[in-house]
């Protein structure tokens, strides 16, 4: 039997990516990362800032989101985001970017505790990329 | 009679706006081809937000604690119109149609005694809007600056909406625009989204047992205000759409009424000429047979 499933990720924009020889992804979830195999159990849960796998026959692939929402079901994966970029061709100044946005929102004094740790979330994960 | 002057003139100038009206043409065509595929492309994400909210809201069994953003507040007072227009003219049609939608809503809402606040997107809408209810425009927004229709800035007028709806400052929310069915046809639509107005439930959807992380209530709040950019912004795509294939058309009727008033003034001043030779000729030879 085979172990491979599909995945597709939209943002508003178009459809980022389209793969059907999918064996595993990670996702960054909002309560720890997951890692999705076939036949795995519906389920439907948030994205915090964060790094997507994803494996294939064909290679391995890393993304970085911003956030975004997945579900799976019947052995397919829908990843909706609303920021998504490909490791492999990343730019480095487009990173610092969102990085300072992140820091300036980070200093305002109005955000809730959630979203500091969303924030702290996102800036950790842009260093590691840069 | 006009002079032969006078006819040339305005001949050369139907001329020039016939170019204009032309080149206006080509330019949304275009346009539209690219507005229209980008409208396409932005079509998977909103189904599919669409698709996961129906399904957590079939789960969601406690419907009294539900969000505020799918339940409603619960009254049915303060309607807030959000309309969607295009920043530029000469569209046809486009932004009338709209606004005479909207007249329609906002004329019900006031006749039922209910409170009306409007937010207009882009400047036309505005400029039609303002004499009849400028104390009701709480809002208007513009995105002239930006030259393509991005996500960020369905993600403010959304983020504006959901920040007034926190504050209680309205019940209820709708949003209008026109559709893109095809070049010649757009529909302007009304369509509510707060409260959430799902479809009839799917009975065979609604079997699936979701495992939620975290619980549903907490993704629910957390996608909904999502989802109404997500409506915004397709309703701007669309928008977007519609605006260019209606100035297409526009463009292409008035190119042809250009061309059709070219040949009436080429036509009149050829029989003016023709009178003019003729006028002479007959003075030449009366002239001649006096003698």
């Amino acid at each position: 039997m085979s172990e491979e499933y599909s995945v597709e990720i939209v943002n508003p924009e178009k459809s980022f990516l389209s793969k059907n020889d999918v064996t595993e992804v990670v996702v960054p979830a909002f309560e720890g990362e997951i890692g999705i195999l076939k036949d795995h159990i519906s389920i439907i849960s948030f994205l915090k800032p964060g790094i997507i796998k994803i494996f294939s026959k064909s290679g391995e692939e890393s993304f970085y989101v911003n956030d975004g929402i997945i579900e799976f079901k019947d052995n397919n994966l829908s990843i909706l985001t609303s920021l998504i970029l490909n490791l492999k061709d990343i730019d480095k100044e487009k990173i610092s970017e969102i990085q300072k946005s992140a820091e300036e929102e980070l200093n305002k004094s109005d955000i809730n505790d959630q979203e500091k740790y969303l924030l702290d979330q996102k800036l950790e994960v842009l260093k590691s990329i840069n | 009679m006009a002079s032969l002057d006078d006819l040339k003139k305005r001949i050369s100038s139907v001329k020039s706006t016939q170019k204009i009206t032309k080149a206006m043409k080509m330019v949304a065509a275009a346009k539209l081809r690219r507005a229209q595929e980008s409208a396409e492309k932005g079509r998977p994400y909103s189904d599919k937000m669409n698709n996961i909210i129906l399904n957590l809201s079939n789960g969601i069994s406690d419907i009294d604690n539900a969000p505020k953003l799918l339940s409603g507040t619960g009254e049915d007072k303060v309607h807030l119109c959000v309309v969607m227009t295009s920043d530029r003219g000469l569209c046809g049609g486009f932004n009338t149609n709209i606004i005479k939608k909207a007249k329609l809503y906002f004329q019900k809402i006031l006749d039922e005694g209910k409170t009306l606040k409007i937010i207009t997107v882009g400047t036309k809408g505005y400029d039609q809007l303002k004499r009849l209810y400028s104390d009701n425009i709480i809002e208007r927004i513009s995105f002239k600056e930006s030259k393509n229709i991005n996500y960020f800035d369905a993600d403010k007028v959304g983020k504006i909406v959901i920040e007034k709806f926190e504050k209680k400052e309205f019940d209820v929310c709708a949003i209008f625009y026109n559709q893109f069915k095809n070049v010649i046809t757009q529909i302007p639509q009304e369509q509510q989204i707060i409260p959430l107005k799902t479809s009839e439930k799917d009975e065979n959807s609604s079997e699936d047992n979701y495992e939620f992380e975290p619980e549903e209530d907490e993704i629910l709040s957390n996608l909904l205000p999502k989802n109404i950019s997500t409506q915004i912004f397709k309703a701007m795509l669309e928008n977007s759409a519609s605006e260019q294939g209606s100035r297409m058309s526009a463009m292409d009727n008035a190119t042809r009424n250009a061309g059709e008033m070219v040949d009436k003034l080429t036509i009149e001043y050829n029989r003016s000429r023709q009178a003019a030779i003729t006028k002479e000729l007959i003075e030449i030879i009366s002239g001649a047979e006096s003698l």
